[in-house]
């Protein structure tokens, strides 16, 4: 390969410049349309933003979100308290930056898991077929069975309240689907001649897994993974709000929305603002998630 | 085709077995000792010693799930409810109906708004009707159903005062669930019409259809809309889970006395017992639909049908198609 290199082709190959024949990768290609997409563009902005809210949030809150202030109940958003005070006199609008710290990054690092391990085990059943695949499949059957709400409010109930054991009962409750879409994608390119050419010179299992079958099947599961990050945003945010899961003190966007309901007629934003909070995040990771469809699925287009 | 239908039903056996062996497992490693919840602090030892025996916490694990599952197989007993002391199939059966009532409604409320919905996106596609339709599907995946159930209640209960704000057990009570469980799913099931839709239009076959002078409206209902369908139906099974988790979440909001509040109780008070017996009812009930949606597909699908013919009958075909060909 480097033998048939020119001179020049050979220093940009040094410099990891590899896009050198002007050929450009479906990555390349993929992002070039994700760019060139406004909303979808749109939709990644305020995710960000969310999170580096989430990050500076003592520098963003102009309150401390568990300071009370029985002066100031339940008071109507104004300058002073952009989303009013709550019934114990916190600032809703404090409360909210912080709750950025919850429902979206915990959506993000559950799909990850999710990912890790149900992309894996579709990965691994796609792969070897035969009895491997019956046996995993099966068991996905089993979890699959219990819709999958219902699944992480069980997990959380035995694991108990909190951030790590929601993260464990959502990530798992994501497995089957995530299993199933590995699988499916999978199987559309395990028939390439280039995993049996890899197979013939004796690359090992986990190499072919990772390098060819991973990379192009790749689209299918980054669309599923971006609408699974939106599904648990919703998923956490109502296990908080039934009182399952993160509940008060903690902000988390539906736990907040949960105190607010006792006081629904009284103070009207105390429901309204956090909600809003939780469509607008959603609603951005379903405008990227579409972004990245249309990138990666031109079919569709 | 009879076979295939036999063979998903007997697969409800080894699946809701694995079920309860998973249920079980739950059981073992939740903490805490459901014993000193039940009793009052100032029971005796002896007196919690002797709860436990009642309850059979002694036995052996392997006893205990034998023990369940024989009286589930043997008299549909889920087992006892820590907190009313009632047993809890005779409670869930009693809750239900309101499950069903609104998870169903909900079902067949979004496909008959979602379906049109779907379709003239497709026909109509870049128009503005088009656009107005993909920004509702976009927005409405994005709203929390709890939160449009509270929107609903500030709006309808307390502004206007025209329906009321928690379930009282009438038709105008379950109107508000219904809505809130239901939006979501309009919204993804007019996305899935249209994705579909649009496929179905570049087809070669509609081109030919048009091409023959068939009239537009029944190129697209007839040649269109029936392949479009395929996908849809196979997507009704995983709408009617995220139905019934929407439903398990909206119960609360409006406290309507199904199986969601049962749960969402069960949890809170720690009644592990009622939790079990939800999941498996809710795990039964959920796995009975998503059958009898594989088996409407093989049904919507000709296609399908073709798989399912017996050995037998194929290798009689391919003799005749052989005997055809050798003249």
């Amino acid at each position: 390969m480097a033998k048939m290199m020119t001179p020049a082709m050979e220093r940009l190959h040094k410099k990891k410049r590899y896009n050198v024949t002007g050929v450009s990768s479906p990555g390349r290609e993929a992002w070039k349309r994700l760019a060139r997409n406004k909303t979808a563009i749109a939709g990644l902005v305020i995710v960000v933003f969310l999170l580096l809210v989430g990050l500076f949030a003592p520098f963003i809150a102009p309150y401390d979100y568990q300071v009370q202030d029985y002066t100031k109940m339940l008071q109507s958003p104004s300058a002073e308290h952009l989303f009013g005070t709550d019934n114990l006199g916190r600032d809703i609008f404090s409360r909210c930056v912080y709750g950025a710290r919850y429902s979206l990054p915990i959506g993000i690092v559950c799909v990850i898991l999710g990912l890790v391990v149900g992309g894996g085990l579709g990965v691994i059943a796609a792969y070897f077929g035969g009895k491997t695949d019956n046996i995993i499949m099966r068991f996905i059957d089993i979890i699959q069975a219990i819709p999958s709400t219902l699944l992480c409010i069980a997990l959380v109930a035995i694991l108990g309240n909190g951030v790590i054991q929601m993260i464990i009962a959502i990530a798992a409750g994501s497995i089957q689907g995530m299993t199933k879409t590995c699988r499916a994608a999978i199987f559309m390119v395990k028939s390439n001649e280039y995993v049996e050419s890899s197979k013939s010179i004796g690359v090992s299992n986990l190499m072919i897994m990772l390098r060819h079958l991973v990379p192009n099947a790749v689209g299918i599961i980054v669309i599923n993974a971006a609408n699974a990050v939106s599904a648990n945003i919703l998923t956490v945010s109502s296990l908080s709000y039934i009182g399952v899961g993160l509940v008060s003190p903690t902000p988390e966007w539906g736990a907040i929305l949960s105190e607010g309901k006792a006081y629904i007629s009284a103070a009207p934003h105390m429901v309204l603002f956090p909600g809003l909070v939780i469509a607008v995040t959603v609603l951005a990771f379903n405008l990227f998630g579409n972004g990245l469809r249309d990138a990666l699925d031109p079919r569709l287009k | 085709m009879v076979r295939y239908i036999l063979k998903r039903v007997f697969y409800i056996i080894p699946v809701m077995f694995g079920v309860l062996v998973l249920v079980f497992l739950m059981k073992i490693v939740m903490p805490g000792d459901p014993v000193t919840e039940l009793l009052p602090a100032s029971a005796s030892l002896e007196q919690k010693e002797a709860l436990r025996d009642e309850l059979g916490l002694n036995d052996p694990i392997a006893k205990q799930f034998v023990d369940y599952v024989w009286g589930i197989i043997s008299r549909g007993d889920l087992g006892t409810s820590y907190k009313t002391k009632q047993p809890i199939a005779t409670e869930l059966m009693q809750r239900f109906p309101h499950t069903a009532a609104i998870g169903l409604s909900a079902l067949l409320i979004s496909q008959i708004i979602a379906t049109p919905l779907g379709i003239l996106a497709a026909v109509k596609q870049y128009s503005w009707v088009d656009n107005l339709i993909v920004v509702f599907t976009i927005v409405g995946a994005s709203l929390p159903s709890f939160w449009l159930a509270l929107m609903m209640i500030m709006w309808f209960s307390v502004d206007l005062g025209w329906l009321p704000a928690m379930y009282n057990g009438t038709l105008s009570g379950l109107v508000m669930p219904i809505i809130s469980v239901a939006f979501g799913s309009i919204a993804a099931t007019a996305r899935g019409v249209r994705t579909s839709m649009l496929e179905m239009i570049r087809q070669d076959y509609v081109r030919t259809a048009r091409a023959k002078g068939q009239k537009e409206s029944i190129v697209i209902t007839n040649h269109a809309f029936r392949n479009a369908l395929v996908p849809v139906v196979a997507g009704i099974g995983s709408a009617l889970g995220a139905l019934l988790g929407g439903s398990l979440i909206v119960e609360t909001v409006f406290a309507v006395p199904g199986i969601g509040k049962y749960v969402t109780d069960a949890v809170t008070q720690r009644n592990y017992p009622a939790l079990q017996g939800g999941i498996v009812f809710l795990a039964l009930m959920y796995t009975i639909i998503n059958i009898v949606v594989d088996i409407l597909y093989t049904v919507v699908d000709p296609r399908l049908k073709t798989t399912f013919v017996t050995a037998k009958k194929r290798k009689t075909k391919a003799v005749r198609e052989e005997a055809a060909a050798n003249g």
